[in-house]
């Protein structure tokens, strides 16, 4: 159930700050209805988030900022939102905090056992596939947009993007949470099929560092992992390192 | 069973300019770029129109939101420069159309849902471009508007430089827009681009199958 409030006036809110948004959102601006408690006690925790994922020839980049919020209050500066499913499979999550974090322990117990019955390591579009079925299951109780990335030997490096409603479509490139909407334009131009992994990396770090700019549920840090078959590669970049454009 | 004929989803629908405008200054003048596309709900009631307005012979507004709101207020602020300019006898600065602008946007901001970029070149402070939102008022060297904007913040942030020449602010205007109608379902149609400088104002169109192409997954 989304927000749990402390008082017993349930205030209802429109879940924006996952789902790709058109307009910039302003809302937000009311006043509280008690000021015994501040606002932020009554908001839902959310991962607004920049996320993405990118395939290159022997296995994927992923990537997300930091920050999750929980109204105007960022709850964690330093999240880690590049959750790990099995070894060679991760997953970024937007959306709601709970919703994800339930949703990826489900799916890692699943796999994990499911890896145990095959004698071998899970593919990704397993992975991929058992979180699309708890998605399109519980849709109407959900707010999860997720990502789903990973190295198997049958298939190589693999993107899966699972957003809002529970479909599952494999792309080279996606990017996902609220702060995705300002990078599409930026990902259509400067992304080339058959990039290397560190001009991925290079092309992740750059569209993060810009969505972290413009949209405000997204900051903090950029977490960055490459997943291949020599195994899983974490980089943080900090604040001061992140690579900066011109309006600066 | 209610037999009523309510008509057409479209007729009852505003009709939005649901857009991507841009502006860009550059020394010596300004590029002004639009789509044009015109919806009402799911229908495209015009897919030709171009949303470059002239205020004055060297000023020009893009506009955005609300397709009656944002030509009537074209129209209004056409009609004050002309008075104001015969007033002062001298062509009007870029300035004093925005702040037209500004004062019609600010005064009914309840009532209207129109974001105009007004851009320009005069002879006191070459070429400027404005941003009029909800009634403010700031000058900026570039400015995009209208709904398919939000996908492209990250691409102009990443290629915007200060000092481009014009034919460099001209395909930095066509490649925004281009990307930007391919993501957004409010945009699309052709690209009407505007160039004004000292030496006059160029109006030009480049129709769909000339924009430029990008990664399209």
């Amino acid at each position: 159930m989304r927000g749990q409030p402390l008082l017993s006036t349930v205030i209802h809110r429109e879940k924006m700050a996952a789902a790709p948004v058109m307009m910039p959102y302003f809302g937000q601006q009311i006043s509280s209805k008690s000021d015994l408690v501040p606002d932020w006690t009554r908001q839902e925790v959310s991962t607004g988030t920049t996320i993405m994922a990118v395939e290159y020839d022997g296995g994927v980049v992923i990537g997300a900022d930091s920050r999750t919020t929980t109204g105007a209050y960022i709850a964690n500066r330093v999240t880690d939102k590049l959750t790990r499913i099995h070894n060679k499979i991760y997953c970024c999550r937007s959306g709601s905090a709970a919703d994800t974090q339930a949703i990826a322990e489900i799916v890692a117990y699943q796999l994990g056992f499911h890896s145990i019955e095959l004698d071998e390591p899970p593919l990704v579009e397993t992975a991929a596939n058992l979180f699309r079925a708890s998605c399109y299951r519980y849709r109407e109780e959900l707010t999860a947009g997720i990502l789903v990335a990973g190295w198997d030997k049958r298939k190589g490096g693999q993107v899966y993007s699972v957003p809002i409603g529970g479909m599952l479509v494999r792309q080279p490139v996606s990017v996902g949470g609220s702060g995705s909407t300002y990078i599409y334009g930026f990902m259509d131009a400067n992304y080339k099929p058959g990039m290397n992994k560190e001009q991925c990396m290079e092309l992740t770090a750059a569209a993060l560092s810009l969505a972290m700019e413009r949209d405000g549920s997204s900051g903090g840090v950029v977490r960055l992992a490459s997943i291949s078959e020599e195994g899983v590669e974490r980089r943080v970049i900090l604040g001061n390192q992140l690579p900066k454009f011109s309006t600066h | 069973i209610m037999f009523e004929e309510t008509g057409p989803e479209w007729l009852s629908e505003e009709v939005k300019t649901g857009t991507t405008i841009i502006a860009i200054e550059f020394d010596g003048g300004v590029v002004l770029g639009s789509d044009s596309r015109v919806s009402a709900g799911a229908s495209v009631v015009n897919r030709v129109m171009n949303k470059l307005s002239p205020l004055h012979d060297k000023i020009y507004c893009a506009l955005s939101g609300s397709a009656a709101d944002a030509q009537t207020i074209a129209e209004i602020v056409n009609y004050q420069l002309d008075v104001h300019s015969i007033e002062i006898g001298e062509d009007p600065q870029v300035r004093s159309a925005a702040t037209l602008v500004r004062n019609i946007s600010y005064k009914y901001k309840e009532e209207l849902s129109a974001h105009l970029i007004v851009a320009g070149w005069d002879r006191r402070d070459g070429g400027q471009v404005f941003a009029t939102m909800k009634g403010l008022l700031t000058r900026q060297p570039f400015a995009v508007g209208g709904s398919g904007s939000s996908y492209v913040y990250g691409f102009v942030d990443a290629e915007y430089r200060r000092g481009m020449r014009k034919e460099e602010c001209q395909q930095f205007v066509v490649n925004t827009l281009s990307l930007a109608m391919n993501r957004d379902g409010s945009s699309g149609g052709v690209a009407y681009i505007v160039t004004i400088d000292e030496h006059g104002t160029e109006e030009k169109v480049v129709l769909g199958n000339q924009l430029p192409t990008f990664f399209d997954q």
